[in-house]
């Protein structure tokens, strides 16, 4: 046996072992788990703990919460590629969980920000990087109201085409949070380039040497 | 009015010329506001900003010392608003000296020590406004900038002040990186520099300045958006020509030399014609800017002719 053969073996025995343990394991106890952090949030932000400035301690939490969420959306089909460590069960709640985060960060951008209608809406035309934080939230829209088992089924293989909107939403969220900061700051940039670089792994080809 | 450009920066280092400017603008600022300024600003009384500038300060209540000290734009250390606070620790400010050069007839390095003996320190409670769109009042203690530079005798020549902040990337781990183009560098108009509400802050609430707001020496131009009031100085340059302050060598269409608060130009990046106080809680309801952050009164006679809107 090569190396090779042998570093595939050991792969594929690890990813079926993490899968068997997986398999058993039901979707539904994310939607729990995801209210834990933004409650937790707002109750410090409403006590005190979250800084002196908790409106844009508890808006910029959140929306890098839901970034992170979507991030880990995307790692999850190249994941199985790689690994053969499936995690596709879950994908669908974290999708869910992603967009009310980020739902939430634009709530609290409106309500506890902006506060006043003309001037978010004169922020969503004029400002770039809030046009295409919007423009981001509503490319997931269809993608949230779609994330049921009715709509797998009747939209059939449209589905699939429609949810790869979750790409270019992302990626739009990674940009948004570029440019919202002064200058070119490491930690939003770090987030781009994890982004690109796991929408890129989805255009390589299946087959890769094994890493020495 | 008398507050400005009648101002002779010969006439600021005798201490009896200072006191008695002192009184005289006490009394004018103090009438104008109590007709003119009030009446002005009757836009919509509930979310309009609940002050008047009385002498030098504003009657608002100030920030507490921990939302000033932990809430700070310098990213010489970070650039998290909590950054400063935990990073600037690591910055000697003891010995400390100034370099002034250019149009001035005394050039030369001077020791922060021996300035400190030579200047009036006062408190100046301040309404202090950031690009941002967030705001704070901060007692600053500190003294007049024309004091200063009538220490280093202006030339007639000069018409602008350069500044700039210390470079040492080994104690201001921000500056390891190329965020920006370090050293940071500010700068003032003549008269601006000269005018009494500019100061340098050396401290605030009555103690030593925290580094992490800029210690041991700031600029504080209360009428300007906050990132004009340049941290931690180590040189000042008199020049005839106008100095490219770092944010407008960086993107010159978001940020000008003037950057006076101004509610009615635009920014491509932040609203400027409202603003967040900062201590007021998770529901606290945003408040009108105004114009030179309130200061209109003091200083925007520096300013007749200029069009606010280009000159940004």
């Amino acid at each position: 046996m090569t190396a090779q053969n042998t570093f595939s073996h050991l792969k594929q025995t690890i990813a079926q072992k993490v899968n068997s343990v997986l398999r058993p394991l039901p979707a539904w106890p994310i939607y729990i788990i995801a209210l834990l952090p933004p409650v937790w949030m707002f109750w410090s932000a409403v006590n005190g703990t979250l800084g002196v400035d908790p409106v844009k301690s508890l808006e910029h939490e959140m929306g890098e919460l839901g970034l992170q969420v979507l991030v880990a959306v995307l790692a999850i089909s190249p994941l199985r590629r790689f690994t053969g460590i499936s995690l596709i069960k879950f994908r669908r709640a974290l999708g869910i969980v992603g967009f009310v985060y980020i739902f939430l960060h634009l709530l609290i951008w409106l309500i506890l920000d902006v506060q006043i209608v003309s001037q978010i809406l004169t922020d969503i035309i004029k400002r770039p990087y809030i046009t295409i934080g919007m423009a981001a939230f509503v490319l997931m829209i269809p993608l949230f109201v779609t994330s049921n088992n009715l709509s797998v089924r009747k939209l059939g293989p449209k589905w699939r085409s429609l949810h790869k909107l979750t790409y270019p939403a992302v990626i739009l969220g990674a940009v948004h949070y570029v440019w919202l900061v002064k200058g070119w700051q490491t930690e939003p940039l770090v987030y781009l380039a994890i982004v690109l670089g796991l929408l890129a792994l989805r255009f390589k080809p299946k087959k890769r040497s094994a890493p020495q | 009015m008398k507050y400005k450009s009648d101002l002779k920066y010969s006439a600021v280092t005798s201490e009896a010329n200072y006191l008695n400017r002192r009184a005289l603008m006490g009394g004018l600022v103090g009438g104008a506001v109590g007709s003119g300024l009030l009446g002005a600003r009757s836009v919509s009384a509930q979310d309009m900003p609940d002050f008047e500038i009385q002498g030098f300060d504003t009657t608002e209540t100030p920030n507490t010392f921990e939302e000033i000290t932990t809430y700070n734009n310098f990213y010489e250390f970070g650039t998290g608003k909590e950054d400063p606070a935990k990073n600037a620790h690591t910055l000697t400010t003891d010995p400390w000296a100034v370099q002034i050069d250019g149009l001035v007839d005394n050039p030369g390095s001077y020791d922060l020590a021996d300035i400190l003996s030579k200047v009036d320190i006062d408190e100046r409670i301040y309404r202090f406004r950031c690009v941002e769109a967030w705001s704070m009042v901060i007692p600053w203690n500190g003294f007049e900038l024309n004091q200063l530079l009538a220490l280093a005798g202006v030339q007639s020549s000069a018409k602008y002040v350069r500044f700039e902040t210390l470079f040492r990337p080994e104690e201001m781990p921000g500056q390891k990186r190329a965020l920006l183009d370090w050293p940071y560098v500010e700068g003032l108009r003549l008269d601006e520099a000269m005018h009494p509400l500019t100061i340098m802050a050396t401290g605030l609430y009555g103690k030593e300045l925290p580094n992490q707001n800029g210690a041991p020496l700031r600029l504080v131009v209360p009428w300007k958006y906050g990132f004009k009031s340049i941290k931690s100085i180590v040189k000042i340059t008199l020049t005839d020509t106008q100095p490219l302050n770092t944010w407008k060598s960086i993107n010159a269409r978001e940020y000008g030399f003037y950057s006076n608060v101004n509610p009615e130009v635009s920014h491509p990046r932040w609203t400027q014609s409202s603003e967040r106080r900062i201590g007021g809680g998770l529901f606290a309801k945003r408040l009108q800017t105004i114009k030179f952050n309130g200061y209109e009164e003091q200083v925007a006679d520096l300013y007749k002719g200029l069009d606010l809107t280009k000159n940004y």
